[in-house]
């Protein structure tokens, strides 16, 4: 901003209020950083939502038969539990909360680009979660059509559809400004020197990250305004008695939702990318391959929809394309792995709390991937379609891989973001507990959806009840690991060591500020000279 | 950027545009009245893409833009394609 400013550069974002006090410090702020933990904050709070709601459903499983609640409130209780852990946690997780914080910072710059629009991306979102959360409560009952909406149920059930809809097409606007910001933030305002090849892999994420929350987000705000229409004013869209196809919509929504599983998990890919070559002391295996496998990921994801939909009736040419397409997806995610893995070959690896939450998230994407093939072929699809199989794999992924890289991201950037340093020994505690419920709550799954156990039902026969009791247990489990990581970060935050600079050893620019940065970031913009992830 | 020359359109050209855009609106109005059965969808498709072609260049400038930003378009145009035609390989092999 202005040159009187530099005299108090070294007071941190945090002290930095503007002149505002108590909560408009925080609604108030144009600063990247504090936009990144308003994200952060609410996002945590909706999960708590999501997790509950999740429990429940596990506790109803534990049994056969009516154990907590009947039909309907177990198909509301899915449908929200999606719908909130989709739209509200898992699409804005990664990029708005770690995006907006470490994206300027990473790339040499004060702030992102329309710092303004950013903050009005976080109103937006709240407006839409609150849209989204208020379908619980308002008069018709929770929506129980499932997260995705199918037609012809989502215009035909008398349940709050309307705000439920409304919401996922608020939040939308969200990411797709978000996306925006970063896409001129990472053209426009990279330090001097940073070419495109000296960018880290972080940054390289958001941007293919960016690219699909512009391009694929209005697929599904046409689709979920198409069926407010339909809802509203029976237009007929999607109602084969109309002249209209039901099919249309299962593609319409997956245009977006399939690519939408990349706005969760490249990010997700970008923060492990950052983490394992910090810990292994060594620059990143294959910087290139990474990134053009990003690119990759970016775009053929957007080909293969498709694959949601063996059972629902398209044509034998569609199958064999969207079969054919899933598979060749597979192959850059693979080389990710790949790097990561020759990064750690013969590195130095200190096996500190971010470094687990890596490792494991290798190890459950790894699950989660390769289930996803198993998926994507054709004829073993029909078999498992739309069975427990489904929830593990994309849990694994979903949960697995984004929610994974999630924590690994909070417990490496944590001392940057507050300045200070948690308690490592819970930190360990609570991603083991985790990490063991975890398995143990999906690996279950992917046992009874080969045994024929539908999703979505409230109740099954007796001969699954061994494998849901394991999975319920393992829910309890990880919620206990869950609420140790949460106590500890939140502890530590307020009361935790001072951290040093760069208390991991990490190369790239944030761990060349201060901890916490202060409001602009950099005294002066650096000018980067060397490649990333470059130790000597 | 204040420096930068902006091309002006006349609202002439605005006008000529306005009126084309209300023919074309027209037109796809009319041609409900003909059967053309599955080519329907085609005709308004293509009337569509005209009227959207005429918005993009003049209304929205890309004619007087940088010659990068016609090109970003026409890729983004082109992944459209390329999404419908991967959709029409169910509908029209059903
Ligand atoms: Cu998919």
């Amino acid at each position: 901003m202005s040159e009187n400013k530099q005299h108090d550069a070294q007071k941190s974002y945090l002290e930095e209020t503007g002149g505002r006090k108590g909560i408009f410090k925080w609604i108030l702020s144009t600063d990247h950083k504090r936009i990144g933990l308003l994200y952060l904050y609410s996002i945590m709070s909706w999960f708590f939502i999501g997790v509950t709601l999740g429990v429940l459903m596990k506790l109803e499983l534990i049994a056969p038969g009516i154990t907590i609640m009947g039909a309907q409130s177990y198909n509301a209780t899915f449908t929200v539990h999606g719908v909130i852990m989709i739209f509200l946690i898992v699409i804005p997780g990664l990029p708005a909360v770690f995006g907006n914080f470490m994206l300027p910072i990473q790339i040499g710059a004060k702030d992102v680009a329309f710092p303004k629009l950013n903050l009005l991306s976080w109103y937006i979102y709240i407006a839409g979660s609150i849209l989204v959360v208020s379908s619980l409560f308002a008069g018709g009952g929770p929506p129980d059509t499932g997260w995705t909406f199918y037609a012809p149920y989502s215009f035909k059930t008398g349940t709050n559809m309307l705000p439920a809809v409304l919401g996922a097409f608020v939040l939308g606007f969200s990411s797709i400004l978000t996306g925006l910001n970063f896409l001129v933030t990472i053209h426009r305002l990279r330090a001097p020197g940073m070419t495109w090849l000296k960018m880290p892999v972080f940054p390289w994420t958001l941007y293919g990250t960016a690219w699909i929350q512009l391009l694929a987000t209005p697929i599904v705000g046409i689709t979920l305004l198409m069926v407010i229409g339909e809802r509203i004013f029976n237009i007929g869209f999607f109602d084969p008695a109309k002249g209209g196809d039901p099919i249309l919509y299962q593609h319409l929504f997956w245009i977006y939702s399939h690519p939408a599983v990349y706005i969760m998990i490249l990010p997700a890919m970008g923060a492990i990318s950052e983490i394992i070559p910090t810990f292994a002391r060594k620059t990143i295996f294959g910087y290139r391959a990474i990134i053009v496998s990003t690119l990759a990921i970016a775009f053929v994801g957007y080909f293969v929809w498709g694959h949601h939909m063996f059972t629902s009736g398209m044509s034998g040419t569609a199958l064999f394309t969207f079969s054919i397409l899933t598979f060749i997806v597979a192959i850059p995610s693979a080389i990710k792995v790949f790097n990561w893995v020759s990064t750690m070959h013969q590195g130095s690896i200190s096996a500190d709390v971010p470094f687990l939450w890596a490792a494991s998230f290798i190890f459950v994407f790894m699950i989660g991937g390769l289930t996803g093939l198993i998926l994507g072929a054709l004829a073993v699809n029909v078999h498992v379609h739309d069975t427990a199989f489904v929830v593990g794999h994309f849990h694994f992924i979903v949960f697995g891989g984004t929610g994974f890289a999630f924590f690994g991201a909070l417990h490496y950037w944590f001392p940057k973001i507050y300045g200070r340093m948690y308690d490592r020994a819970w930190a360990k505690t609570g991603w083991i507990i985790f990490f063991i419920g975890f398995i143990t709550l999906y690996g279950p799954m992917f046992y009874l959806g080969i045994r024929g156990m539908p999703r979505r039902y409230f109740d099954y026969l007796p001969d699954y009840h061994g494998p849901n009791i394991i999975s319920s247990l393992g829910a309890l489990v990880m919620v206990t690991g869950f609420v140790i990581i949460v106590i500890n970060l939140f502890k530590s935050a307020r009361s935790g060591e001072k951290a040093e600079m760069n208390p991991w050893g990490g190369t790239n620019l944030e761990w060349r500020i201060p901890s916490p940065p202060p409001l602009e970031n950099f005294d002066e913009i650096p000018t980067i000279d060397k490649a990333t992830y470059k130790y000597d | 950027m204040a420096e930068e020359k902006h091309h002006i359109t006349s609202y002439k050209t605005y006008l000529l545009v306005l009126v084309a855009l209300i023919i074309f609106t027209l037109l796809s109005v009319t041609i409900t009245q003909i059967e053309l059965s599955r080519w329907a969808t085609v005709a308004a498709l293509l009337i569509a893409g005209i009227k959207s072609t005429f918005v993009l260049l003049v209304f929205m400038h890309l004619k007087f833009d940088l010659r990068i930003f016609r090109v970003m378009v026409g890729l983004i145009i082109s992944l459209l394609v390329v999404v419908i035609f991967i959709t029409m390989l169910d509908f029209l092999f059903r």
